[in-house]
């Protein structure tokens, strides 16, 4: 009992990071279409972001957030003005394509200048026990973070113009467009914040374990069976989904060993894709 | 809907090659290299070699060192012993061999980016285009018997250090020789201190790296604690990138009273740090290689109580007295003079690691002496011959068909690390009690 609780606490708490991750990809999915194979070096240079400024300036993981985000909605617009914006109207294969190129690139300039090292934030809050249950402050903080940057997405895409413009060009671009909506400025920000919420979700993860230049890699895999999980362009979805996949983490190791979770995970990603392609909350 | 769902396929699969390129490429700056390109690691100075005068000879000592990767840590360090141990022999004028011959060393090394593939190709070429005399394993076991294929089959003798597993050496190899204590020794100390420790204790929980060295160490200990009427209540391995390690502590069951296990530095310094943060209880927790770091104590509180088996420590007690009494010839500087040396030239405190790099380097050296050659088969038979003891410990092999080049001489002392008053943290040696600095202690309560 006591093991089943811990883990499904554990598991609970590491799905908001999954679901944030897994948010940025869902949005830049919705609404322009694109599936972003650089989500996860992404996610990487949000891990390195937090990390470079813990070790060179002292800054507080968590404060360095709000640098990360900026990072990450800066890159994010860069990729989308060089790689994807002359590609988004031509065949998926292409943008698909630009995306990895965009991948390859930002791991190899990693790997020219911080090589394959482990590296780790040394920031520990220990821990809050209730009763039996332990939960560590690093995933609790990195769970509330979570649910903050979902909600500050939220009141972005619901309750401001350029919000409501991302919402109306993912509805209909042409319409959009008709209504004087400047919509290429509409699609980079997306793309933009996309990154951000990629970065992010690094950074929250990086408070929590160690981290190479190519530990983006497994979250973005995580990302899309999340993403088909919970819903095709659906961001809401896409936390439900990083709320089960965590959940699913917690508790498969109970019964059997730890690897054959990713075993679990993908036939479930196939299921999912057979049974009820559109996700629990997907769009129809 | 389903062009959307046959393209998010298409992305997984193409996201999923990635990985796996990613998963084998502990740096794949290699692959943008080519072999021509390749250039010895100029970091080693002990290479640069001065022009030969008549009668004087240059050996080169090759080998690989994971400058890059993740037995970085490990690796650099054993390369510094080396690198010290020719800087002290050549300084003071080589080894002179029966012929009247001065023989002096330097080092050839490549960065093998801990990667065991590369580790081949650079010993082929350490042998046939840099032509190494005398060859050391790289750092850990997996790629040291990567290593000792090349090795056997081109007829050099190779010592290994940094490599403990003793699978390589029932291959019925020759002239390979190891320098560490084997695997199977490592942590069985651990399970006689806990009986002596916390007499009532029964229950042992074993997570650990699923690599050959972590296995072959957790294997004969499982066995060693079952045969001494301990219960493994957890025996479970994690994959060598394993960050996580949630699941694992979720699943050491109440009332245990040892945890062991771990595998390599940055592994077992996460699985430390979370079992520190979920507070979980036990009198023992005993991991390999990490522990005995001095960067462990980074770690801060997580690192108290926590002992770990070491090959070697500047607080060990071997000296040329203790040779004496034992029997043996003594061989090298003392440890003292060792533990001085090395930090003088790294400004750091000197290693297990650091002292098994020295240790191969002068074993090489021991024998060369002892056969008055540098011939394959003459310095084979002094190495067979050899039983002595040095700043390291003893060093004795086994010559027996099945298990030839095994250490038999040299044993692990175990070490624990202790929060002093003013609040930095020290590890001092707790086993075995003839060796110890201090007593050992039961973890406090979390």
């Amino acid at each position: 009992m006591q093991e089943l609780i811990n883990s499904l606490t554990d598991g609970f708490l590491l799905g908001f990071v999954y679901g944030l991750a897994a948010m940025g990809l869902s949005l830049i999915w919705g609404v322009m279409s694109v599936i972003n194979l650089a989500h996860g070096p992404v996610i990487t240079v949000g891990m390195l972001t937090t990390y470079l400024l813990f070790v060179h300036f002292g800054l507080n993981p968590y404060l360095a957030m709000i640098i990360v985000a900026a990072v990450g909605l800066a890159l994010g617009l860069l990729i989308y003005i060089i790689a994807v914006h002359r590609v988004i109207s031509a065949p998926h294969l292409s943008s698909l394509l630009a995306t990895f190129a965009v991948n390859m690139i930002i791991l190899g300039i990693f790997n020219a200048i911080f090589g394959g090292d482990q590296n780790n934030i040394s920031y520990s809050l220990g821990s809050l026990s209730i009763g039996f249950v332990n939960i560590t402050y690093s995933r609790l903080l990195a769970a509330l973070g979570a649910v903050l940057f979902t909600a500050f997405l939220y009141l972005f895409l619901y309750f401001t113009r350029p919000g409501k413009a991302i919402r109306a060009v993912a509805n209909n671009r042409e319409a959009a467009e008709l209504m004087g909506i400047p919509s290429v400025q509409v699609l980079a920000l997306t793309f933009g914040l996309g990154s951000l919420l990629a970065a992010v979700a690094g950074s929250l993860i990086s408070t929590i374990f160690p981290f190479t230049i190519f530990s983006g890699g497994p979250y973005e895999l995580k990302s899309f069976v999340i993403c088909v999980l919970g819903g095709l362009g659906n961001p809401l979805g896409a936390l439900l989904g990083g709320l089960i996949l965590g959940l699913m983490e917690g508790l498969i190791p109970m019964w059997m060993p730890t690897s054959w979770v990713p075993v679990v995970e993908f036939g479930l990603f196939v299921f999912v894709l057979v049974v009820k392609p559109t996700g629990l909350l997907g769009a129809k | 809907m389903r062009s959307l769902t046959g393209k998010l396929v298409l992305s997984v699969l193409v996201g999923s090659l990635v990985l796996l390129g990613c998963g084998k490429q502990e740096a794949p700056k290699t692959k943008a290299q080519k072999p021509q390109a390749e250039k010895p690691a100029a970091a080693t100075p002990a290479a640069q070699k001065a022009p030969e005068a008549p009668g004087t000879k240059t050996v080169i000592i090759g080998f690989t060192a994971s400058k890059s990767g993740k037995l970085k840590t490990e690796g650099e360090r054993q390369i510094n012993g080396v690198d010290l141990w020719i800087e002290q022999v050549n300084a003071k004028g080589g080894v002179k061999l029966a012929d009247g011959t001065t023989v002096k060393f330097a080092a050839k090394s490549y960065d093998d980016e801990s990667n065991k593939d590369r580790v081949q190709e650079l010993y082929t070429r350490l042998i046939n285009n840099d032509k190494a005399d005398f060859l050391i394993s790289p750092y850990s076991s997996g790629l040291a018997d990567a290593s000792a294929v090349i090795a056997q089959q081109y007829n050099k003798i190779m010592i290994t250090t940094g490599a403990a597993s003793d699978s390589t050496y029932k291959k019925g190899y020759t002239l390979i020789y190891q320098a560490y204590t084997p695997a199977s020794r490592y942590l069985t100390g651990a399970v006689d201190m806990l009986g002596k420790l916390a007499p009532g204790a029964k229950k042992i929980a074993i997570i650990h790296e699923k690599d050959k060295f972590s296995s072959d160490v957790v294997n004969a200990l499982k066995a060693y604690a079952i045969s001494k009427g301990y219960e493994v209540v957890l025996f479970e391995g994690y994959d060598k990138d394993t960050t996580d390690f949630a699941a694992f502590i979720n699943k050491i069951p109440p009332g245990t009273d040892a945890i062991m296990g771990g595998g390599h530095f940055a592994d077992t310094s996460t699985l430390t740090k979370q079992l520190y943060e979920k507070k979980v209880n036990s009198k023992m927790i005993a991991f390999l290689v990490a522990p005995p770091e001095p960067k462990f104590a980074e770690l801060g509180d997580a690192c108290v109580c926590v002992i770990g088996p070491s090959q070697w420590e500047p607080g060990v007690k071997y000296s040329p007295e203790a040779a004496k009494a034992a029997g043996v010839p003594w061989f090298g500087p003392t440890v003292e003079q060792f533990d001085q040396s090395y930090k003088q030239k790294y400004n750091e405190d000197p290693s297990y690691h650091s002292a098994g790099g020295y240790a191969a380097g002068m074993i090489i050296q021991a024998a060369i002496e002892k056969a008055g050659s540098i011939d394959t088969d003459k310095v084979k038979k002094a190495l067979d011959e050899m039983n002595l003891m040095s700043f390291y410990g003893d060093i004795k092999f086994d010559t027996s068909k099945d298990n030839h080049g095994l250490q038999m001489g040299h044993e692990m002392v175990y070490i624990q690390w202790f929060k002093e008053p003013k609040g930095t943290f020290v590890k001092q040696i707790v086993w075995p009690a003839s060796a110890a600095s201090a007593k050992p202690f039961v973890c406090p309560t979390r």
